[in-house]
């Protein structure tokens, strides 16, 4: 068979792909006879809009695309279709037809092949789908699994918090160790019983603001924690150490000075989510860095790419802890008409649904799928 | 074999290469993305405020949501290419040619912080400019690359001055190297002068077993008008 005949035999099948891969070329299928459009001014309005799009060539193949009949690209099988591709561009290439005509197959089957074998847990879900598998499932399945990233993590971040707030009670004067006095004096006026707001530097009319600000700085600090974990843990470590210090400065010193009232039912809301959050994008970053320092059977590189792939789960995770963690610090814990107790059983609450989502959503899917 | 082509095989057997992009494309396509990022937050910046609080607010947002997820978005629903990407007409694939997913996107753009350090990208050049492929450290975590698209090629006709050579086949079968040595000259024909051009093809039309050169009188270049007929044959284009 010479190329000429090859071509002729299998065009069809290229083209049906080519609409397939790039469903802008459907517009120029075959349409209805013109004499079923009435109006003539629709009628030169659609003429026009052809031209226009002529202007702007998407394929090379446009005419024989347009020859095409709309009923071959709806029936059309595309796993089957790619598969025959496959075969021709083996033949093409083995019988040493043209550099053109492998180039052309050669990009239906790169492209084809792009689609057919996307790498996607979702098939057919909707987003809104997947979203809610991640939360009722692989979520809470994957931090229970790697349960002992999130307790290294957390001693690395509540251990100094807890220590600091300690030691100030005995010595006051130890805040001056992490902070500046300028920071002290700022964080006495924000949470000062007698001052109008509290909270960091806000009127409460600022709410949306501020939850704003939130967002945008508390989840960028948790992205940070996670990405620099890269670094042999080292980022990871670093961050928490400093983010636990500084918060355990700030609990301990205000406490100290007897503003704990205002500072306690203020931080009580949403310090489940918060903290819980902070934990976690350090655990995803410490595991994504150990994974290099300790690889265990596997080369370090690939020790990173399999922790890579559940750190970032970790990661998507605790980003939308920080977004809820964000909210009810805007909009609930900045509030100065609710109650200090009310405040304080809700942050409890708050900490029971945290410890009760890790540790049992999610559970019976795991097990069904550990039967399959 | 050119060490910018990474290739990737298909469960088919079929052999695709991709062309990786270099560390001065890439630059290019993150500075297209740079400015346009920065167009949006300073739009923003004029409208919102005048909202009050809630615009301030939504500005935040909207400038988490530039800063970290722009590129992810992108990556995900437009075949891996942000807005810059696409005036480079390069795209993220991962490394097995395949459309990136959702935890690799997120990975590889996430970890541009660690790219950055210690200031401007200086860890993601180095990483890019030591690794085979021109990876950063990003690509390397989430084990994609970044590829040239390919795109379906328009047939070349070949001309010589004014006048169109016609497509010729070659008297016997040529392999695949032959064949792109000829669709190399053809390539690089008017960087040629054509008394050059005529003295390499004499080099290669009577290997093709062509007829001896003197016996065709009329054109004036006659070889390389026959090794140019060929490319355009090989070329597609009969």
């Amino acid at each position: 068979m010479n190329q000429e005949q090859f071509i002729h035999a299998h065009e069809q099948q290229w083209l049906i792909l080519e609409v397939l891969l790039s469903p802008s070329l459907r517009s120029l299928l075959k349409h209805e006879p013109e004499n079923k459009l009435k109006n003539s001014w629709f009628k030169s309005w659609k003429q026009n809009r052809a031209a226009k799009k002529k202007a702007t060539q998407k394929s090379p193949n446009e005419e024989k695309i347009a020859l095409l009949e709309p009923e071959l690209i709806s029936q059309a099988d595309f796993p089957g279709l790619y598969r025959e591709v496959c075969q021709h561009l083996s033949l093409a290439q083995s019988r040493r037809y043209s550099p053109h005509l492998i180039e052309r197959l050669n990009f239906l089957i790169s492209q084809a092949h792009q689609i057919f074998y996307r790498q996607s847990h979702v098939h057919g879900e909707s987003a809104l789908a997947a979203l809610t598998a991640f939360f009722t499932r692989t979520f809470p399945q994957t931090v229970r699994n790697e349960s002992q990233w999130l307790w290294f993590s957390s001693l690395v971040f509540y251990l100094p918090l807890i220590l600091m707030i300690v030691l100030i009670q005995l010595w006051p004067e130890f805040v001056y160790s992490v902070m500046s006095p300028d920071m002290v004096s700022g964080m006495e006026a924000m949470y000062d019983p007698q001052a109008e707001h509290i909270g960091r530097e806000r009127g409460s009319d600022s709410d949306s603001k501020m939850f704003g600000f939130y967002i945008f700085n508390n989840t960028g600090i948790g992205f940070r924690t996670f990405a620099t974990g890269l670094l042999f843990g080292i980022g990871s470590i670093v961050t928490l150490l400093f983010n636990g210090l500084h918060i355990g400065a700030a609990a301990g010193h205000i406490t100290q000075i007897g503003y704990g009232s205002t500072f306690w039912p203020f931080v009580s809301g949403h310090s489940a989510m918060e903290l819980t959050a902070i934990a976690l994008s350090g655990a995803a970053g410490l595991k994504l860095g150990f994974s290099l320092l300790m690889p265990g059977r596997k080369t370090r590189y690939q020790a990173m790419l399999d922790t890579a792939r559940v750190s970032v789960k970790i990661m998507g995770g605790a980003a939308l802890m920080f977004f809820i963690a964000a909210f009810i610090e805007a909009f609930w814990s900045s509030s100065q008409t609710i109650p200090a107790n009310i405040k304080y059983v809700v942050g409890v609450i708050m900490w029971l649904i945290v410890f009760a989502y890790f540790a049992f959503v999610g559970h019976e899917r795991e097990q069904e799928e550990k039967h399959q | 074999m050119l060490d910018t082509i990474k290739i990737a095989e298909t469960p088919e057997g079929v052999e695709l290469k991709l062309t990786c992009v270099s560390f001065f494309a890439r630059s290019l396509a993150w500075f297209i993305d740079f400015l346009i990022q920065s167009a949006v937050v300073v739009l923003f910046l004029f409208i919102l405020p005048r909202l009050g609080d809630f615009g301030m607010g939504l500005l935040f947002i909207i400038m988490f949501f530039l800063h970290w997820l722009y590129p992810v978005f992108f990556e995900i629903y437009f075949q891996g290419q942000t807005p810059g990407k696409k005036m480079m007409k390069i795209q993220v694939l991962l490394i097995d040619g395949t459309m990136v997913n959702w935890g690799a996107s997120l990975l590889r753009n996430l970890l541009r912080t660690v790219d950055f350090l210690p200031f401007f990208y200086a860890l993601g050049v180095a990483t890019m400019l030591m690794s085979k492929d021109f990876r950063r450290l990003g690509d390397l975590v989430a084990n994609t690359i970044v590829v040239y698209k390919r795109e379906l090629k328009e047939k070349v006709i070949l001309k010589q001055g004014e006048a169109e050579i016609t497509a010729c086949a070659p008297e016997m079968t040529l392999s695949a190297r032959e064949q792109q040595i000829i669709l190399s000259y053809a390539e690089r024909f008017n960087q040629f002068s054509p008394e050059r051009a005529e003295e390499l093809a004499l080099l290669a039309v009577p290997l093709l077993n062509e007829l001896p050169v003197s016996a065709q009188d009329k054109p004036s270049n006659p070889a390389s008008e026959r090794l140019l007929g060929i490319a355009n044959y090989l070329m597609g284009r009969r």
